[in-house]
């Protein structure tokens, strides 16, 4: 029957096909499969690799940007205290310059005032040792020329005035 | 009836029914199959009766005894010789150890087409057995051969076989020599195709842990049932072999996924065979039996499916064309007629069987992986089997 030929498996066939399939299996097993899924295996894990490797370095490229970014920053605050700070030196420097200048220039006018104040208290120790000399002489000359009468005294006066060439006021 | 096959086919290998109920619906479908098959066998057979002709004589019968069965079963079936075109046919070498008679080798010509008995042996609807002086069979001598002929689907095997070392080999080597680089030509065809069997099935099916070890077996699987699926498709010489619609070959490869599935099978998978935990003492008298029922059952089934899906096609397919002639035979213009009808549904399954030839591939190889991934699997990776 041919139906029986269908439905009943024939030896020869099993055997066949296993010893077929078992060659088959062993030579491709370590001739095709094994090469095949480790390269296969590999060009993913590369593949896998590279894209881990570019986005570390755009990750990278970010984190570099941003402490470029923060240096700049830190650059331009630097930058922006040592501007500042010139600003105050400059301003302090000004200032002090200014005091001293004007602490100087008081002692100067200090000194000058002193310095008119003695002059000052010397010319009236002058003028008053002159008047003092001046009045002695006065008296010696009055006493030495008999004074007579009360116009001959004030004509003396005049005239040892006119002498003496002092001008009171 | 043809659609439901194929509905079952494909349904099963998607969603997951219960096996028993499977094996159920697969038995029922074989029979609705072969009860078809053997409807038109008994045609033939009462039209040859009623011939009274001689067996050397049947091929010289005309076209108004053309028999669809003979044809469909004439494709299906194994043979020795590999029948080419008209009447020119190859032969093949056949082998047979007679444990009486030792080991015979001779060429199948001897046998003239089954007309003729050589050395104490005939042809005996593609069978060969022992024959008496007079041409007759002799049962008891018959019972002592081992027939290891080179058949045309041994052949068509080895033709398989050699080119998947061939393609695979030279694969590997450009895979060595274009290291890193994106694949090319037979590489980039066939990459894919073991992309999908390690990360959809392999992966899917038994676990990142564990599928490597296996995914030698289930690309050597998956390529092999593809191939030869493909090639019984090639209507001429050297295709046109049904290799995986002879339930021999589906025996072999679910016998193989028998012995991988029992030899990896862990503590745990044994366990919840022989002595399912949480279930109460009285029930295991019954889930037992099952269980290991089961153990047969499911690369029963894989045998089952694999083998009445491409059989079924073909018989099918061939129905379809075999109706040109069944008409033809009553009247010459109605043959003409019906052709056009007939060629369009042979194509139409010719496609079908193309689709059926991946899908069939897949599911052998999916299902495979299914019950090796249960064989392994943790028990920390415990999912209900009750429900």
């Amino acid at each position: 029957m041919l139906l029986a030929s269908l439905v009943e498996p024939a030896f020869g066939l099993i055997f066949w096909m296993t010893l077929s399939f078992g060659i088959g299996f062993f030579l491709l097993a370590k001739f095709a499969w094994k090469p095949i899924l480790k390269a296969l295996h590999e060009r993913e894990r590369s593949i896998e690799d590279a894209i881990g490797e570019a986005k570390k370095a755009r990750e990278e490229v970010a984190a570099m940007k941003a402490g470029n970014e923060e240096l700049l920053q830190q650059a331009r605050n630097e930058r922006d205290g040592m501007l500042k700070e010139a600003r105050e030196i400059r301003d302090k420097e000004i200032a002090q310059a200014k005091e001293r200048a004007k602490a100087e220039a008081d002692a100067l006018l200090a000194r000058a005032r002193e310095d008119i104040r003695n002059e000052k208290n010397a010319a009236l120790a002058e003028m008053k040792n002159q008047m003092g000399i001046l009045s002695i002489q006065v008296a010696e000359r009055i006493l030495k020329e008999k004074l007579g009468d009360q116009a001959a005294q004030d004509a003396l006066l005049q005239k040892v005035l006119k002498e003496s060439d002092l001008h009171l006021q | 009836m043809s659609g439901l096959g194929y509905i079952c086919g494909r349904k099963e290998g998607a969603c997951p029914l219960s096996k028993l109920t499977e094996a159920l619906l697969r038995a029922v479908f074989l029979t609705l199959s072969l009860a078809l098959a053997s409807w038109t066998v008994a045609q033939a057979e009462g039209q040859d009766a009623g011939a009274h002709a001689p067996a050397h004589e049947i091929s010289a019968v005309d076209a108004a005894e053309f028999s669809a069965g003979d044809l469909i079963m004439g494709h299906i079936a194994d043979e020795h010789g590999w029948h080419v075109a008209g009447d020119f046919s190859i032969p093949l070498p056949v082998i047979i150890y007679d444990t009486q008679r030792g080991l015979k080798v001779f060429s199948s010509a001897r046998f003239e087409h089954g007309h003729a008995a050589y050395d104490g042996y005939k042809l005996d609807d593609g069978r060969i057995v022992a024959v008496d002086a007079e041409g007759h069979k002799d049962e008891a001598a018959s019972a002592n051969i081992w027939d290891i002929s080179i058949t045309k689907n041994t052949l068509t095997i080895f033709l398989v076989v050699a080119l998947m070392l061939w393609m695979f080999i030279s694969i590997a080597k450009s895979y060595g020599k274009r290291a890193g680089q994106a694949p090319k030509g037979m590489q980039s065809l066939l990459e894919p195709v073991i992309l999908f069997v390690r990360d959809d099935v392999a992966k899917g099916a038994i676990g990142e842990k564990k599928y490597e070890r296996f995914m030698p077996f289930l690309l050597t699987t998956f390529f092999v049932i593809l191939f030869l699926n493909l090639i019984g498709l090639v209507p001429f010489f050297p295709g046109g072999a049904t290799v995986t619609g002879n339930i021999a070959v589906t025996f072999t490869l679910s016998l193989i996924v028998l012995i991988i599935v029992t030899v990896n099978g862990n503590a745990h998978y044994w366990r919840h065979i022989l002595a399912m935990p949480g279930v109460p003492a009285w029930v295991l008298f019954i889930l037992t039996p099952v269980e290991i029922l089961g153990v047969f059952l499911k690369p029963f089934v894989l045998m089952i499916r694999l083998f009445a899906n491409i059989a079924a096609g073909h018989i099918i397919g061939l129905s379809f064309f075999s109706l040109i002639f069944v008409f033809g035979a009553t009247s010459a213009a109605v043959g003409y007629g019906v052709s056009v009808v007939s060629l369009a549904f042979t194509v139409f399954m010719f496609f079908l069987e193309v689709l059926v030839a991946f899908i069939q591939a897949y599911v052998f190889t999916f299902l495979a992986a299914l019950y090796i991934g249960a064989a392994v699997e943790e028990s920390h990776e415990h999912k209900e089997s009750l429900v």
